[in-house]
């Protein structure tokens, strides 16, 4: 175990020695890039020292990894062999203005799902096992490696987005897909919100595979297909007839789309802009109506599905947008904002009881992260 | 295969029980009269029996929380129960519990194409979900083999796939929100027409909860797009490492088929002589199909018989019509009709890094030899789920008890080479007692804080999941 300003475990065995014999709350962390949730305080545990493939078999599709691995370290490795992540983590640096490599296990912790979430699913649903320790010092496996595994309760699930509170992740598997060979995104231009996204339901509820869609700030509205390039080609030419009654779509090829992706991803609208950012998840035919009460700056991402919102420091937005199916999340504000306003949005009594019961059973000490999901 | 003692106290109290569900329910949603219990003595694992205390078929939400509200107060066990189509004995009922079976809350509840997603009360059909919206060109991901006959609700239990997994996932993958009714009664809401948790992901967890953590009563489901089109091609080896080595490559090589099947030598000589499909006589068969326009469904396949190729097989044929779709998926889909011809058969399910392979099928049949019965295997080789299919005889004493011990023995070596017990069929009472070879203590302890949240008097479908001896000092306490 190496100590400095933060413990940190260069094991499994020795993280869980290291909750076992804590004393008092500690700040788990990986990269150090997600300060997201309500301020704990406490001693610092990273795990970045627990890091390396451990095993990557790419015509079984699946990938396994010590929690600390870098997470560019990964996606290094299977573009090395035609192959990726298949939600397409998104990267907080710049929203948040933070240092540091992410690591796998912060972005299974925060579920991080960039746009091709809306076709290939959140990173909960390529996570396909995962090992931790709970705060009791118990290691614990579930899942595995193997992409269909329903013996016993789906752990694996729970873990993803529970952000260090039940337990310090060790370990986590993946189930991966081929990098496609091109994408290819179709851009129209003009529309408001609402036809913005019944353009992107449109494209959505087309068989041409659309694997983003995204409404911009700007006024852009972008569809992204991927594959073989023939297969682009075509698909592409068929969603653009599709669309007719939305206008005529520009079209970006390779580079230019994987670019304008990669922005979208990390939501580079508001990087170094000043104001409190929100992430609303949100049925998407609702979505322009929040916006409109919302009354600010907004990106959709996921057809709709996400908005992320760009507001005047220190506003509550869920008392403006008022009860609504889903939930609105603070990802960044002041430290003042971030004791005062929840980050995650309040739950419902009883299923606020499941989650303290289920926090309370992992982590009997109220150890690990406490309260930085309340 | 042992059950807990039933509770003497609610055996004695079964009339006031049945009265109380009466109060309840009208008169026919309650099933007491001992000859008509014995309908739902089991679900499709038929080897184990036992007629439940009464059985109850409500109509709504209100009614399911009502019911359980007076199971709680009264320490009734419930074991929900889908349409009982379960393999693994997931509806297995015992002398003290009450049979809670949704096979009337069939309703669709709302289809919303701009936002992709259907909300149907969860005794629905998983095909009738497809059902509903496949005139507008959408449907249900998830096709387990039961599809036509298996509900909602028992697979959102169990968690179930189907042959198309590898490219649209499973039931858990598809599934946005629940109306669940705990035990207590109360009525809880997770998910919706949203993505995503805002908290913990508790949806994520009962999924695949085998009906101990609640009773899910309405679903809201992922829909999708119909593909412009879907062919398969069938290829044929003279050897199982090959056969894989093959599917490797294709994965490789950056296609993603929506499915590979996979049959060794015993099935298709039984499914040959059963449905007469045209199968080669080789010693594997891969059945790979991929979706697009007809020309992007052209590109694949031509990659994918280029890659086919080099591993010689003996036969390699596309399908360029429909109707040669449909006869190179006939043998397939007779596959388990085909053995059940030739004798009574165990399905398993346990799934495997698709690298072991080879090694596996290798052990299987040493193992077949062993134990004197027949094995066959057919799969989704694609995600590495088997289903070797172990065939014996029910009227023959002792032969259930040597297939049940050579079906445990494929589970294990499963397990051993990094796989696990079950892909898609769910723990149930039938693997139950094999927890252990997969979970160590600390891993099923963490399961079962989960159940003491969600159901602390543990009354939900009791002597599932986990052996009997992991969970006593909880259901005794």
């Amino acid at each position: 175990m190496r100590m400095g300003e933060a413990m940190q475990p260069l094991s499994e065995a020795e993280l869980s020695e290291a909750i076992r014999d804590a004393g008092g709350p500690l700040v788990v962390r990986g990269g150090g890039t997600r300060p997201i949730g309500r301020p704990v305080a406490g001693a610092a545990l990273s795990v970045t020292g627990i890091s390396g493939i451990r095993l990557y078999e790419p015509g079984a599709l699946t990938l396994v990894a010590a929690a600390g691995t870098p997470v560019a370290e990964v996606e290094a490795e299977l573009a090395g062999a035609g192959q990726r992540l298949p939600f397409e983590p998104m990267n907080h640096r710049g929203i948040l203005g933070t240092e540091g490599a992410p690591t796998l296990g912060g972005m299974v912790a925060a579920n991080a799902s960039g746009p091709r979430r809306v076709q290939a699913g959140a990173c909960r649903d390529s996570l396909i096992g995962v090992r931790f320790v709970d705060g009791t010092g118990a290691v614990v496996k579930n899942g595995g490696r193997v992409m269909k595994n329903v013996t016993g309760y789906d752990l694996v699930k729970l873990m993803a987005g529970s952000w260090g509170t039940l337990g310090v992740l060790s370990e986590v598997a993946f189930k991966l897909l081929p990098r496609p060979e091109t994408e290819a995104t179709l851009v129209l231009d003009g529309l408001d919100d609402a036809r913005a996204v019944a353009a992107m339901s449109a494209a959505l509820g087309s068989p041409f595979e659309v694997t983003g869609a995204a409404h911009l700030p700007d006024g852009r509205t972008v569809l992204r297909q991927e594959g073989f390039t023939a297969s682009v080609a075509y698909r592409a030419g068929a969603l653009a007839e599709h669309l007719a009654a939305f206008g005529t779509p520009r079209r970006l090829e390779a580079d230019d789309s994987t670019a304008l992706w990669a922005g979208v991803r990390d939501v580079a609208a508001f990087h170094g802009a000043t104001g409190d950012v929100w992430r609303v998840s949100v049925k998407p035919s609702d979505a322009p109506g929040l916006v409109a009460r919302a009354r600010g700056k907004a990106l959709y991402d996921w057809g709709g599905g996400l908005v992320w919102l760009l507001l005047p420091e220190g506003i509550d937005l869920r008392n403006q947008l008022g009860q609504f199916s889903g939930h609105a999340t603070l990802i960044r504000a002041s430290t003042q904002t971030r004791a005062r306003i929840p980050t995650f949005h309040p739950e419902a009594d009883a299923i606020a009881a499941l989650s303290a019961g289920l926090r309370r059973r992992f982590d009997p000490r109220g150890i690990l992260n406490p309260g930085l999901m309340e | 295969m042992d059950m807990p003692k039933p509770d003497a106290a609610v055996l004695a109290r079964r009339d006031r029980i049945v009265a109380g569900l009466l109060d309840i329910l009208p008169v026919d949603a309650v099933i007491h009269d001992p000859t008509e219990t014995r309908a739902y003595e089991c679900d499709a694992l038929t080897a184990y029996r036992c007629p439940p205390l009464a059985a109850v078929l409500p109509a709504t939400t209100d009614d399911v929380a009502a019911i359980l509200r007076l199971c709680h107060a009264e320490g009734v066990k419930v074991v929900p129960r889908g349409a009982g189509t379960s393999l693994a004995g997931g509806a297995l009922p015992t002398e003290d519990s009450i049979i809670l079976g949704v096979a009337r809350m069939r309703d669709v509840l709302e289809v919303d194409y701009p936002n992709r997603f259907i909300r149907v009360q969860t005794g629905m059909t998983n095909l009738a979900v497809t059902g509903a919206v496949e005139n507008d060109g959408f449907f249900y991901a998830p096709d387990p083999s039961s599809q036509l006959a298996c509900a909602i609700a028992g697979n959102i239990a169990m968690n179930s796939g189907g042959a198309h997994c590898l490219k649209y996932g499973v039931t858990t993958n598809n599934l946005l929100g629940v109306t669940m009714v705990l035990m207590d009664g109360s009525v809880v809401e997770l998910g919706g027409a949203h993505m995503d948790a805002g908290g913990l992901d508790l949806l994520g967890v009962v999924c695949g909860s085998e009906g101990q953590l609640g009773v899910v009563t309405e679903a809201t489901l992922r829909i999708l797009p119909r593909p412009e089109g879907a062919r398969p091609v069938l290829i044929g080896y003279d050897s199982n490492e090959v056969a894989g080595e093959c599917v490797s490559d294709i994965i490789k090589a950056g296609v993603l088929p929506v499915a590979i099947e996979f049959m060794d030598r015993p099935c298709i000589r039984a499914t040959e002589a059963f449905a007469k499909a045209g199968y080669p006589d080789c010693e594997a068969l891969l059945i790979i199909e991929v979706e697009g326009s007809d020309e992007e469904i052209d590109a694949q396949m031509a990659l994918i018989s280029a890659i086919a190729r080099k591993h010689n097989p003996v036969e390699l044929r596309e399908s360029r019509s429909t109707d040669e779709s449909a006869r190179i998926w006939l043998g397939r889909k007779s596959a388990f009709g085909a053995m059940g011809q030739i004798n009574d058969y165990m399905c398993l399910d346990g799934t495997i890094p698709v690298s072991s392979l080879p090694h596996v099928l290798r052990r299987i049949s040493e193992m077949s030899k062993d134990y004197g019965l027949d094995v066959a295997n057919v799969f989704h080789a694609g995600d590495g789920n088997m289903h070797p299919l172990i065939l014996f005889d029910a009227n023959k004493p002792g032969d259930l008890e040597l297939c049940e011990a050579f079906g445990a023995d494929i589970l294990k070596l499963c397990v051993e080479v990094g796989g696990c017990l079950t892909g898609e069929h769910g723990v149930g009472v039938e693997k139950r007692d094999l927890m252990h070879v997969q979970y160590a203590p600390a891993d099923m302890e963490a399961q079962l804080r989960v159940k003491d949240v969600f159901d602390p008097k543990w009354l939900l479908n009791p002597a599932k999941v986990f052996p009997l001896d992991a969970t006593e000092s909880r259901r005794v306490a």
